[in-house]
C-alpha cells in the first residue's frame, strides 16, 4: 500500500472514531428498567413516565445539563427480579450510563453486587434495602429520601400529632395490615421498637398475597378496636383493605398508608370507601407545581409526554418519577461542577449524588417548592434525611393535611449501622473513611481553586 | 349476645359469603371440564377481560346495559373462538396437553386485553352501596349478599337451562358418557361451543361482581386461585359441589385464619384452604358427593 | 476427515451429538461468550432446564402432574444458604447435595396426596405445597437468618479452593453440576426403577400385578424430582441471580417449568433442555426483534403485551402441531436428515 494512502486511511478512521466518540462524549445514559405491563403496571408507567418527562424537559428547555444530552432506553421487567437481570445485563455496556432505577425491591436487591462491581450508582427511592443508608458499607447504592424504617418513624409522628404529641400516644392501639412478602415484614421490628418506646400497643397482621380477600383480617380488626391502622400494602391489597374495612364499619380517616399505598392507582378502586382514608408522601401529588407546570407546556403541549394519559400528570407516580428525574439531574449537575461538563463515569456520578444537597431555596429555584421538600445526601448518609407529608382522598383527588415532618433518623441509624456492619462483616468488607474521603475532596477542591488562581 | 359468640357469627357468615364468591369462579371450570374434561385455566384470564371490557365501555359512555350485552357478545366470541381454535384441533390428546394450551390461551387473553384496554386500574360501581347492616350485633355486607343472590340467581339459571333445554340435556348426556352420546348422535363440537359460551358468561359475572370488590386490575386474573381448592374438594364437575365447597372453604378458611392464625402465624389463608381440602379427601376419597371419578385412585 | 465423521455420526448420532455439545458447552463458549450471554441466558437456561429436567423425572416418566416445582426449588435454595451458613466448614458440593436431600425429603411429603390422588386433583393438592413454602420461608425468620428484608445473598461460589466467581465462572459451574445431573437422571430412566417409573404412568393396576411397589415408586419419583428440582434451585439462587428471595419462586415459576416440560417433550431428557431454550431465549428475541422494528423510544408496555400475546399463540400452536413436544420436532427432522431413527 503506497504511504500516502495509508496515510489517509488512517486520517479517515481516526476522524471517525472522533465522530464516534464525540458522539457519546456530551451524552449521559439512563437506562430504565421499567415496568409498563403486569400487576404492577400501574405505578411503573407513572414512574418511568415521569423520569423520562423531566428528562424530556431538561433536553428540550436546556438543552441537556451544560449541554451534556440525557438519553434513556427502555426494558420491559413486569416487576420480576431475573428479568430486570436481564435488562441490567442487556443494557450495562451502553456508554455514559449516569445511574440505574429499577423502582423494584427484588430487582434492586439483585442489583447490589453488580452495580458495585461495574461502580455504577443504584437509586432506590423511597424503596430498597434499609441499611443501604449506609453509604460507608454500600458505596452505589442511595435510598434516596425515605427508607422503610424512617417511613415508619414519619409515620408515628404524624399519629402522634393528631393525638397531640408523642407522649400522648402512650395507651394507644395500633394496628398494622402488611403484605405477606419479604417487602411487607420489613418494618415489623421498627414497630415494635417504637412501641415499646413511645408505650402504644401495636398489633401486626399479615395479609396473604396477592390480598385479593381480607374478610378475617379486618374482623380480627373489629374485634381489637385499634385507635389507628397502619397499612403497608401493595397493589390490590391496598383498594381491598379500604373496601373491606368499610364493610366491617372501621372508618377510613383512621388508616393511615405507606409510601406503597399512597397512589391514586390505590384508592380509585375503592371508590367511595377510600374518601377520608390518609397516606405518607415524600412528594405531595398535584399539578400546580411550576416544574410540573412546565413539563405540560414544554412536553405534553408539543405532544412528546410519555403519559398515554393526560390525566395523570400530577398524580403520585408521575411526580415521583419526576422528582426522581429532578435528583438525578441534579447529581450529574453537581458531579459536572466538580469533575467537567462532560459525560462522567459512574463513579463520578456517585460522587455526586453523595453530594447531592438541595436546600429550600434550591429546591424553589427547581421550581419544585412544595412538591418536596429537601435532600442532603453525604457520603455516610445515603437516604438524604427526606421529610414526609400526610395527604388525605378526598374522593377525587390527594390533599396535604400536615406539615413536612422529620423522621427520628437519630434513633433508627444505630439499628441501621448494625446492620449494614453485620452485611460487611459476612461479605468481608471494610467500610470506608468517609471523613477521609471528604477532607482529600476538600483538598483537592482547594489546589483546582488555586490553580485556577 | 355474648360477644364472642358474635364474633365467631360473623367470622362464619363472612366466610360463607366469600365462598360464594370463590364458588362463582369455580363453576366456570366446572362447566368446561365436565363436557370435555379441560382444566381451563384461561378462565381467569376471562374473568379479567370481561371485566376490563365492561368497566371500559362504561368509561367510554356507554349507558350501562349497553355495555353488559356489548360484553356479552365480546364474551360470547371470545369462548367460541377459543374453542374453534384451540380446543378442537387438541381433541382427544391428553389432559395435560389441554391444560397447558388453556394457559397458552391465558396468555394471549391477558396480554390482549391490556393491550386493547390499557395497564390502569378502574373503579367498578355497580350502584350497591357497602355498608354494613348491624342484625344484633353482627355485622353483614350488603354488598356481599347482593352478590350471593346473584350466584344463586345464576346457579338457578344453568340447572333449569340444563333440565329442561335441548342443548342442555345434550350437555348432561356428554357429561355422563360422552362415548354414548356421540353414538346418539349428539354432536359434541356444538355442546363444547355451548359450554365455552355459558363460561364465558359465568366469567362475566364473576368478573363483575369481583371487579367491584376489588377493582379492575391485572389481579384480577388471580382470583382462580381461591377457586382451585373449591374444586378439589366439590369436583371439578359437579355445579352443587362447587356451591357446597366453595361454601365450606370460605367459612374453613376465615376460621383458621381467626382462630389459629395466632397460634402458627397469621397470613396462613392462601395454603389452609388446600390443606383443608387436601385433608377432608384423603379421609373421603370420594369427594364431597361421593361421586365416582377415574380421576381419584 | 469427513467421511470418518459422517460414518462415526452415522454410527451413534446422539453420542457424537452429545460429544460435540459438551465441547461446544465447555471449550468454544467460555472463550467466546460476553458476560451477557453467561449472565442473562446460559446460567438461568441451565438451571431452568435442570428444573425442567427434576419435573419431567415426575411428569414425563412417572406420569405426576405436579404444579409445585418452584417450591421444591426454594427449598433447595434456603436449604443450600443456611447449610452455608450455618455449616460454614461444609464444602459447596456437600452443602447442594444436602440441599438436594432436603428439597427430596420435603417431596416425599408432598408426594403423600399421590398415594389417594391422581391427575387434576394432585396437580392442584402440589399447589398447598407451592403456597406453604411461600409462607413459611416469609414467616419463619430463621430460614432467612433473620435478615429484616427478607431478602438474602448467596454465598460466594467456591469448590474446592476455586473461585466461580465471575460471570463465565457461575456458567460453567452450573454446566458442570448439570451435566453431572443430566447424566445421573439418564442412567435413572434406564435402570429398574427408570422402567418402575413408566410402568406406573403407563398403567398402574398392571404395574401392580406385576409386582412393582406402587406407592412406593410414587414416593420415589416425587424424591427424585425434587432432588434435582432442589439443585436447580440452588444454582438459580447461587449461580444466577445472587440474592434467595421467595417472590422468585412463585407459582408463574412453577408454571414456566411445566410449559418447559410439557414444549420440550414429557419423558424425554432432551425436552427439559429444549423447552428451556424455548422458554428462555424466545421472549428475548421477540423483544429484540420488536425493539428493532419499532424502534428503541417505543413503549416497552406494549412491545411486551404484543409478546405476551405471541408467546401464547406460539404454545397454543406447538401443542397443537406436535403434541409430543420439541423433542418429538427434532426426532423428526433427525428421521428426514439420517434417514432413520436415532438410537
Amino acid at each position: 500500500m503506497p504511504r500516502k494512502t495509508l496515510a489517509r486511511a488512517l486520517l479517515a478512521g481516526s476522524a471517525l472514531l472522533a465522530l464516534a466518540g464525540g458522539a457519546c462524549a456530551d451524552e449521559q445514559h439512563f437506562p430504565l428498567q421499567s415496568y409498563r405491563v403486569g400487576p404492577y403496571a400501574a405505578g411503573g408507567t407513572g414512574f418511568f413516565g415521569g423520569f423520562i418527562d423531566y428528562l424530556t424537559l431538561i433536553n428540550s428547555r436546556d438543552g441537556g445539563v451544560n449541554g451534556v444530552k440525557l438519553t434513556w432506553s427502555e426494558g420491559e421487567t413486569q416487576y420480576e427480579v431475573e428479568r430486570g437481570v436481564e435488562v441490567y445485563e442487556r443494557l450495562k455496556s451502553r456508554p455514559g450510563i449516569a445511574a440505574w432505577n429499577p423502582l423494584s425491591v427484588g430487582i434492586a436487591y439483585a442489583m447490589i453486587d453488580r452495580v458495585t462491581a461495574d461502580q455504577v450508582p443504584l437509586i432506590t427511592i423511597n424503596h430498597g434495602r434499609t441499611d443501604s443508608t449506609d453509604g460507608r458499607v454500600f458505596p452505589y447504592v442511595f435510598p434516596l429520601l425515605l427508607n422503610p424504617y424512617s417511613e415508619t418513624s414519619g409515620i408515628i409522628e404524624y399519629l402522634a400529632t393528631r393525638e397531640g404529641g408523642l407522649d400522648k400516644l402512650r395507651g394507644k392501639t395500633i394496628a398494622v395490615l402488611y403484605h405477606g412478602s419479604p417487602y411487607g415484614k420489613e418494618t415489623i421490628p421498627i414497630y415494635d421498637l417504637l412501641a415499646k418506646q413511645h408505650g402504644f400497643k401495636v398489633e401486626q397482621i399479615e395479609v396473604p398475597h396477592p390480598g385479593n380477600e381480607q374478610q378475617s383480617q379486618w374482623l380480627t380488626i373489629r374485634r381489637l378496636k385499634p385507635d389507628y391502622v397502619v397499612l403497608r400494602g401493595w397493589g390490590v391489597m391496598n383498594p381491598v383493605a379500604l373496601k373491606t374495612a368499610q364493610k366491617t364499619g372501621f372508618p377510613a380517616n383512621r388508616i393511615v398508608g405507606n409510601v406503597w399505598s399512597n397512589s391514586e392507582e390505590d384508592v380509585i378502586p375503592a371508590g367511595e370507601a377510600a374518601k377520608g382514608y390518609v397516606a405518607i408522601t415524600t412528594q405531595a401529588s398535584g399539578a400546580e407545581y411550576p416544574v410540573i407546570q412546565e413539563i405540560v407546556r414544554g412536553v405534553y403541549d408539543k405532544g412528546t409526554g410519555n403519559l398515554a394519559d393526560k390525566k395523570r400528570i400530577g398524580s403520585v407516580y408521575h411526580n415521583l418519577g419526576v422528582l426522581n428525574g429532578i435528583l438525578n439531574v441534579e447529581a450529574v449537575r453537581i458531579a459536572q461542577d466538580h469533575f467537567g461538563k462532560r459525560t462522567l463515569t459512574g463513579d463520578e456520578v456517585r460522587w455526586g449524588f453523595e453530594h447531592l444537597r438541595l436546600d429550600e431555596a434550591r429546591v424553589a429555584a427547581l421550581g419544585a417548592k412544595g412538591l418536596f421538600h429537601s435532600i442532603n445526601v453525604t457520603c455516610a448518609n445515603h437516604e438524604g434525611e427526606g421529610r414526609v407529608t400526610f395527604q388525605q382522598w378526598d374522593g377525587a383527588k390527594w390533599q396535604v393535611v400536615s406539615d413536612w415532618l422529620k423522621p427520628d433518623w437519630a434513633a433508627l441509624r444505630p439499628i441501621i449501622e448494625a446492620s449494614s456492619a453485620a452485611y460487611a462483616k459476612e461479605r468481608g468488607l471494610t467500610p470506608r473513611d468517609c471523613a477521609a474521603e471528604e477532607r482529600a475532596d476538600a483538598s483537592t477542591a482547594k489546589r483546582a481553586s488555586a490553580d485556577g488562581r | 349476645m355474648n360477644p364472642d359468640l358474635t364474633f365467631f357469627i360473623e367470622v362464619v357468615l363472612g366466610g360463607l359469603l366469600s365462598g360464594v364468591m370463590y364458588a362463582l369462579v369455580a363453576i366456570g371450570f366446572v362447566l368446561i371440564y365436565k363436557t370435555s374434561g379441560v382444566l381451563n385455566f384461561a378462565q381467569g384470564a376471562m374473568v379479567l377481560f370481561a371485566a376490563l371490557t365492561f368497566v371500559s365501555l362504561v368509561e367510554r359512555g356507554l349507558p350501562f346495559p349497553a355495555a353488559l350485552a356489548a360484553t356479552l357478545a365480546v364474551m360470547v366470541a371470545v369462548g367460541l373462538t377459543v374453542e374453534r381454535t384451540v380446543l378442537r384441533p387438541l381433541v382427544n390428546q391428553p389432559p395435560i396437553t389441554l391444560f397447558m394450551a388453556t394457559l397458552g390461551v391465558a396468555y394471549v387473553i391477558e396480554g390482549a386485553s391490556q393491550l386493547v384496554w390499557g395497564a390502569q386500574v378502574h373503579a367498578l360501581d355497580l350502584g350497591i352501596d357497602d355498608t354494613p347492616f348491624d342484625i344484633a350485633g353482627v355485622l353483614v355486607s350488603r354488598f356481599d349478599l347482593f352478590a350471593a343472590g346473584i350466584a344463586g340467581l345464576m346457579v338457578a339459571v344453568l340447572t333449569l337451562f340444563f333440565r329442561y333445554t335441548r342443548t342442555g340435556l345434550a350437555f348432561r348426556a356428554v357429561a355422563d358418557d360422552p362415548l354414548a352420546a356421540l353414538n346418539a348422535g349428539l354432536r359434541l363440537p356444538r355442546i363444547w361451543s355451548a359450554v365455552w359460551i355459558a363460561s364465558g358468561i359465568v366469567a362475566l359475572v364473576a368478573g363483575l361482581l369481583w371487579g367491584a370488590r376489588l377493582g379492575v386490575q391485572f389481579s384480577l386474573s388471580l382470583v382462580v386461585l381461591k377457586a382451585l381448592p373449591v374444586l378439589v374438594l366439590g369436583g371439578f364437575d359437579s355445579i352443587a359441589g362447587a356451591i357446597v365447597a366453595g361454601l365450606i372453604v370460605g367459612a374453613a378458611e376465615k376460621l383458621a385464619e381467626v382462630y389459629l392464625g395466632p397460634l402458627i402465624g397469621s397470613g396462613i389463608e392462601g395454603w389452609i384452604a388446600y390443606v383443608a381440602a387436601l385433608a377432608f379427601l384423603l379421609i373421603k376419597p370420594s369427594g364431597l358427593f361421593g361421586l365416582r371419578s377415574v380421576e381419584r385412585a | 476427515m469427513a467421511t470418518a465423521l459422517t460414518l462415526r455420526v452415522a454410527h451413534s448420532p446422539r453420542a457424537t451429538g452429545i460429544v460435540l455439545l459438551m465441547a461446544l458447552a465447555y471449550g468454544v463458549i467460555p472463550l467466546v461468550g460476553s458476560s451477557y450471554l453467561f449472565e442473562a441466558i446460559l446460567t438461568p437456561f441451565l438451571a431452568l432446564a435442570l428444573a425442567g429436567l427434576g419435573l419431567n423425572l415426575l411428569t414425563g416418566y412417572a406420569g405426576l402432574l405436579s404444579l409445585g416445582s418452584a417450591a421444591f426449588m426454594a427449598v433447595g435454595a434456603y436449604a443450600a444458604f443456611n447449610l452455608s451458613l450455618r455449616l460454614p466448614g461444609l464444602p459447596l458440593s456437600v452443602t447442594i447435595l444436602l440441599a438436594g436431600g432436603i428439597a427430596a425429603a420435603a417431596g416425599v411429603i408432598a408426594g403423600l396426596p399421590a398415594l389417594r390422588l391422581r391427575g387434576f386433583y394432585l396437580a392442584i393438592s402440589t399447589l398447598a405445597v407451592q403456597f406453604f413454602v411461600a409462607w413459611a420461608v416469609n414467616r419463619i425468620g430463621w430460614l432467612s437468618n433473620n435478615s429484616p428484608s427478607g431478602v438474602i445473598n448467596a454465598p460466594r461460589l467456591v469448590v474446592a479452593g476455586l473461585s466461580f466467581e465471575d460471570a463465565r465462572g457461575r456458567y460453567l459451574f452450573s454446566l458442570t453440576v448439570v451435566a453431572l445431573l443430566t447424566f445421573a437422571a439418564w442412567r435413572l430412566v434406564r435402570s429398574p426403577t427408570g422402567r418402575n417409573l413408566v410402568a406406573i404412568r403407563d398403567h398402574e393396576t398392571a404395574a401392580r400385578v406385576v409386582g412393582v411397589k406402587v406407592a412406593r415408586t410414587k414416593l420415589l419419583a416425587f424424591a427424585l424430582s425434587s432432588f434435582v428440582v432442589g439443585v436447580a434451585g440452588v444454582l438459580w439462587a447461587f449461580a444466577y441471580l445472587r440474592t434467595v428471595e421467595p417472590a422468585g419462586f412463585n407459582l408463574d415459576r412453577s408454571f414456566q417449568i411445566l410449559f418447559i416440560v410439557i414444549i420440550g417433550g414429557l419423558g424425554t431428557l432432551r425436552g427439559a433442555f429444549l423447552g428451556a431454550g424455548f422458554i428462555v431465549v424466545l421472549p428475548l428475541i421477540l423483544s429484540r426483534l420488536g425493539a428493532a422494528i419499532l424502534g428503541d423510544g417505543f413503549d416497552s408496555g406494549t412491545l411486551e403485551m404484543v409478546q405476551r400475546i405471541v408467546l401464547g399463540v406460539l404454545i397454543v400452536a406447538v401443542l397443537i402441531r406436535e403434541p409430543a413436544g420439541l423433542s418429538a420436532l427434532l426426532d423428526r427432522a433427525g428421521r428426514r436428515l439420517f434417514g432413520r431413527p436415532p438410537a
